[in-house]
């Protein structure tokens, strides 16, 4: 647990280090803000809350996270300085969760950056909390998840872009499956269903209506798992060089 | 302290390390030499658990590197090729880093960290950025994060590589003197540094160990053969003959005049044996009453003497193709 912490402090301070971070931030915030107030004119609308906000959160994701995780290995493995990290006492899954935890936590920073928006909310009107928190929390988690991707993506390469990429697509591919089910006619319903549940935006659709269901949970963080164990494989076979 | 047995590693159809077996005696100072691609770093990666090896064993201060490669990376200090850092960090945060990691106490770590700056000469550099600093600073800060924890083993791959001189010679003096106390594995392709720093050598080509002895054995095999330079005034046909009379001479060549002293012609020499060699080409002159202007020995490159005794040993993928 030490060791998963000192690694994090360390991931989690060089994401500020890095002016990538701080590009991310703001793009992510101007685009949302943008998004909110102005494409969809959030004044225009009687209601006050932030559905439409929600809303775009696992499509803007499948760009804004793959850029948040691509460096996360393939920079260690570009610049060598991963030979020294994976040949420090500990484990691999101890640098792995450090890592992710880093990001994850990141990404929490951005999600607390936007909560201007909703005090905006609040001065014009009266808008209910609940269904916000539920989405906060939502969009953490499937956020965990597309970053949990995209930091399996980052380690199968030293190049940040391929990273990105391949993450893009991974995730891109998730995503897409959960609607495949509602377009086409030809499927049968188990086989719907079940690619219904494996859909990223799915889960997140339903949670950030206010309802959290614990298969919702179970479903990003068996992503999340599997993701993160598929990552540990790659360091096992430890041809990196 | 080390012990490895038929190491073996394969890059999908190259055997980078083909079945390597030797040992580290404790406070043993092991050079590996060796050109680029020979399998030295492939080596290394493995005795640092970087890398699985495919096949063979090795063992690192008593432990498996397989198998206890938590412990093995606890008594080891390590320096990749290149010193890979990480660049926007400062030298200090970057060492209080590696400090935290290798589980110092807390209230040591500052006072460590400044005396391996002191011992690696990084006093003026603790608050730049390391991607500012100079390869040789680099290669200071990895030298620094490598004995941090004061472990029992080091590894170190190409430690003075892109030093300037007065630089290798600084970070030579502090291998050697680690070395009294500590087990050193170095890598390098320079022929004086394993001279300088090294109690015993192991060269290592193709992924096989070509020959291995002290530097002074290595210099006695390397004096096989060696060429000299001279330039003589006097009969040419007579003092050719003269020289190939030479004990151990096998071989003179006619260069001609000499360009800057016309009356003098020069000629090269082939003589074995012995570090008299020079001795002996001017005994042959004085006793004729010749006049030498010139007395050279010529430097033996290493890819020479690394030919010679890779193909002493017999390895036929050796030869140049």
């Amino acid at each position: 647990m030490k060791r998963i912490l000192t690694i994090f402090e360390k991931e989690f301070s060089s994401y500020f280090n890095s002016p990538i971070a701080y590009v991310l931030l703001v793009v992510f915030l101007v685009f949302q803000g943008w998004w909110f107030f102005w494409f969809r004119p959030f004044f225009v609308f009687e209601a006050a809350e932030m559905r439409e906000f929600f809303g775009i959160l696992p499509f803007v994701f499948l760009f804004i996270i793959p850029a948040m995780s691509m460096r996360l290995w393939a920079e260690e493995r570009r610049t060598g300085t991963i030979e020294l990290l994976l040949t420090l006492p500990f484990r691999d899954h101890e640098v792995i969760l450090g890592k992710f935890l880093a990001s994850v936590a990141f990404l929490a920073v951005a999600l607390v950056l936007s909560l201007p928006v909703y005090f905006v909310i609040s001065y014009v009107g009266d808008p209910d909390p609940g269904p916000v928190i539920a989405s906060y929390l939502a969009a953490l988690l499937m956020g965990a998840a597309y970053l949990a991707i995209g930091l399996f993506a980052s380690a199968l390469t030293k190049n940040q872009i391929v990273a990105f990429i391949i993450a893009l697509v991974i995730s891109m591919g998730l995503y897409l499956v959960g609607y495949a089910a509602q377009v086409s006619g030809l499927l049968t319903e188990t086989l719907s269903n079940v690619l219904s549940y494996a859909g990223l935006g799915v889960h997140y659709e339903s949670m950030s209506r206010g309802v959290v269901d614990s298969r919702d949970i179970i479903y990003y963080l068996s992503v999340i798992g599997i993701f993160l164990f598929l990552n540990a494989r790659v360091l096992a076979g430890r041809n990196l060089t | 302290m080390i012990t490895v047995e038929n190491l073996t590693k394969r890059y999908g159809s190259t055997l980078a390390v083909d079945g390597i077996s030797f040992e580290v005696h404790p406070r043993e100072v092991v050079g590996f030499l060796g050109p680029n691609g020979a399998g030295k770093t492939t080596t290394m990666k493995m005795l640092t658990c970087f890398l699985r090896p495919d096949g063979g064993r090795a063992t690192v201060g008593g432990f498996d590197v397989v198998d206890q490669s938590i412990e093995v990376r606890r008594h080891i200090g390590y320096l990749p090729e290149n010193a890979p850092l990480y660049h926007e960090m400062e030298v200090r945060d970057y060492l209080l880093f590696m400090a935290k990691v290798r589980e110092i106490a807390p209230a040591d770590r500052k006072k460590r960290v400044k005396e391996m700056a002191d011992i690696c000469g990084l006093g003026p550099m603790m608050l730049k950025q390391i991607g500012e600093l100079s390869k040789g600073y680099r290669q200071r800060v990895g030298l620094a994060q490598s004995m941090l924890h004061r472990p029992d083993i080091l590894i170190l791959d190409e430690p003075t590589s892109g030093l300037d001189p007065n630089q290798i010679v600084e970070i030579r003096n502090l291998i050697k003197e680690i070395g009294r106390e500590k087990t050193v594995i170095l890598s390098t392709h320079i022929l004086p540094e394993v001279q300088a720093t090294c109690s015993r050598v192991l060269i290592i080509s193709n992924g096989r160990i070509a020959g291995q002895g002290t530097p002074e054995e290595l210099a006695q095999m390397a004096v096989g053969e060696e060429r000299f330079m001279v330039a003589i005034r006097g009969p040419r046909d007579t003092v050719q003959a003269a020289l190939s009379r030479i004990d151990g001479c096998s071989g003179v060549q006619d260069q001609g005049i000499d360009p800057q002293a016309r009356e003098f012609h020069q000629f090269k020499l082939f003589l074995k044996g012995g570090l008299n060699a020079g001795e002996r080409i001017f005994q042959t002159v004085a006793q004729n009453g010749w006049t030498l202007s010139e007395l050279r020995r010529e430097v033996v490159s290493l890819e020479d003497i690394f030919k010679r005794l890779t193909r002493q040993t017999g390895t036929p993928e050796d030869r140049p193709s």
